[in-house]
């Protein structure tokens, strides 16, 4: 199973992907495409389609029409393909608290198919870089939240996916640890990995370099920020978003 | 395979750091081995007696004296009023009265024989059990002397108990706590394990990266697997070398139909844990689901054949009953395999069933 060579460097690829649960349309036609090394910001209200498309992206569930390729695999034969090459992280804190740092780091390298010796020199270089080496044999329930999230996202990344999806990364962090937890998703991104990341902070959405807003599970606008807040001759992109937000059908 | 073989040491890491967990499951078998072998018993000894007669005899002394001597029974006096050795129950120091009529010694001659059990009633199982214990003991002076008297042919009945001739009620607890601990473990935990990981959302996590759902399984019931063999085999040491229960039969067939068992179990707790969202609810689940109705229908404690139809019905749709009567076949009644099979294949069934409705069930509500 090898991913068609993609035209251009579009990492994300998807046109008319729709969702339907019964009668319920949660992904209603939507297309987008995202380039590599980029940040795109994926808003929309709560029930909005987010996370019905999310799922579709990696390759946890299969659309119901439409077609798209990640990272150059299919969603609808190559979802295996889809989840060698993706790194995953969620809203909730998603390391296990009962295991250590690096029982957690070689865990998900075991996962992901990093050969067992180069796991142990890759740990290590990630720890001293995160300036965290004392700290790899504490359990991770140990850590402050803020730590935790920025370890779940370097084993999201330990791998060096092609793109990886944050789902609501910065829930419930304060604003300087989410301000350095941005700070990662750059150095990433400069990295080359594609960051596609859900947000409800309108300030972070500032932060990506693209931006769709779903509303009732049609993608209502997708542009930059600068662009957006032009687009709808607003201020910020709280604005944005609440005009957009305000047309919503379902709750 | 090497990814399956990091996620199993995951799990053993998860069981290990629990250690109170642990312990708790290793050790809940041999307590309740133990409690369950010597504390209770469903023989009631030690019951105290109060003989009421009017007068002394030799008769009344010899038939004390063989109360007396038995091991059940503990003669604790003798009164000539009624009222007081009602007092003596009321108060609790006594369970049961044999009363004789004063004309006791006249009636024997003509062979006549009367005599009044009174029992403490207030738990009938077990006063019915007393009463039959005495009578058993009186008719029988009486039959030896009526025998003595006259020329009456009699009838002697002689009971033989099989396989159990001392009547432990360890034999029949060992199969029932067997049947009773591997649900727990087994189904109880591997919910509980897989719906933990639902709840902190580590389950997202697996289920993006490459790892095969049924491997997340596995992984997942390896580690209770052990823990359930390690179970087994204590519980089926403690009770032979302990509690004395024979191994009658093969010792390979035993642990074979455990293993169907545990198997069994297993899938249970996975399709436990594909229905509900939360541990609190797996745990219940598991408990009321599994746990009374093993107690209640599985003939563990109470005889199936005596519960309305209904219930017999119900119960043959309660796993533990199958495995709790093949091991009672196997391991006290030593039985050859073939006596086993339909137990044997039923288990199979519902494990094949339960495998494939929880499988199912877990790759579309995922």
């Amino acid at each position: 199973m090898t991913p068609n060579t993609t035209t251009d460097n579009k990492v994300i690829s998807v046109k008319n992907l729709t969702k339907r649960f019964g009668s319920f349309v949660a992904v209603d036609h939507i297309s987008f495409d995202v380039a590599k090394g980029e940040i795109f910001g994926f808003l929309g209200a709560n029930g909005a389609g987010k996370s019905t498309a999310m799922r579709i992206l990696c390759g946890l569930s299969l659309p119901s029409e439409g077609i798209g390729t990640v990272a150059g695999y299919d969603i609808w034969k190559q979802t295996e393909g889809i989840k060698r090459s993706i790194g995953y992280m969620s809203q909730k804190f998603s390391l296990y608290e009962d295991l250590t740092v690096r029982e957690n780091i070689r865990l998900f390298a075991g996962i992901y198919g990093i050969k067992t010796k180069a796991i142990a020199p890759k740990t290590r270089a990630l720890l001293e870089e995160l300036d965290f080496l004392s700290n790899a044999d504490t359990l991770v329930s140990r850590l402050p939240l803020g730590w935790k999230q920025k370890l779940a996202f370097s084993v999201a990344i330990f791998h060096l996916p092609q793109i990886v999806f944050l789902d609501e990364p910065t829930g419930g962090v304060d604003p300087v640890t989410r301000r350095k937890f941005w700070e990662m998703i750059y150095s990433a991104s400069d990295k080359g990995i594609t960051v596609f990341v859900t947000t409800h902070y309108m300030d972070e959405a500032e932060y990506c370099d693209r931006v769709s807003i779903m509303v009732d599970g049609r993608i209502e606008a997708l542009n930059t920020p600068k662009e957006l807040k032009k687009q709808f001759s607003s201020q910020s992109m709280e604005q944005v978003f609440h005009s957009l937000a305000r047309k919503a059908q379902r709750i | 395979m090497k990814r399956f073989a990091y996620f199993v040491k995951k799990e053993y890491l998860h069981i290990l750091r629990d250690w109170r967990t642990m312990l708790i499951l290793l050790g809940m078998p041999i307590v309740e081995i133990i409690l369950f072998g010597f504390a209770i018993s469903t023989e009631i000894r030690g019951i105290n007696l109060v003989v009421v007669s009017p007068m002394q005899s030799e008769n009344i002394r010899q038939i004390t004296n063989k109360i007396d001597a038995n091991e059940y029974f503990h003669v604790i006096g003798s009164t000539p009023s009624v009222e007081k050795a009602q007092a003596l129950i009321k108060k609790g120091d006594a369970d049961i009265i044999l009363r004789f009529p004063a004309d006791f010694e006249r009636s024997i001659t003509q062979g006549n024989l009367a005599s009044q059990i009174i029992v403490d009633a207030s738990n009938p199982n077990i006063a019915l059990s007393q009463q039959m214990y005495l009578q058993g003991i009186v008719s029988s002076y009486f039959s030896q002397k009526t025998n003595n008297l006259s020329a009456k042919p009699n009838i002697q009945v002689n009971s033989h108990m099989m396989y159990n001739p001392r009547m432990e009620s360890s034999y029949n607890f060992v199969p029932g706590i067997l049947g009773l601990i591997m649900i727990i473990i087994c189904a109880m935990m591997t919910s509980i394990s897989i719906v933990r990981e639902k709840e902190t959302g580590t389950m997202e996590l697996l289920l993006t990266s490459p790892i095969r759902a049924w491997n997340i399984i596995a992984a997942k019931m390896i580690p209770y697997f052990t823990l359930s063999c390690i179970n087994l085999i204590a519980i089926l040491l403690l009770s032979r070398f302990v509690l004395d229960v024979p191994m009658a039969g093969s010792l390979f067939w035993i642990l074979t139909i455990s293993i169907i068992y545990i198997l069994l179990s297993l899938a249970l707790g996975l399709l436990i844990s594909t229905l509900v969202k939360t541990q609190m609810v797996a745990m219940l689940c598991s408990a009321m689901l599994l746990m009374l109705p093993i107690l209640l229908l599985s003939g563990m404690l109470f005889p199936i054949e005596s519960a309305p139809k209904l219930f017999q019905w119900i119960s043959c749709t309660v796993p533990a009953r199958w495995y709790i009567d093949a091991m009672r076949k196997l391991m006290i009644e030593g039985v050859s395999i073939k006596y086993v099979l339909k137990e044997m294949t039923i288990l199979i069934c519902m494990t094949g069933g339960l495998i494939t409705l929880s499988l199912y069930n877990f790759k579309n509500r995922l």
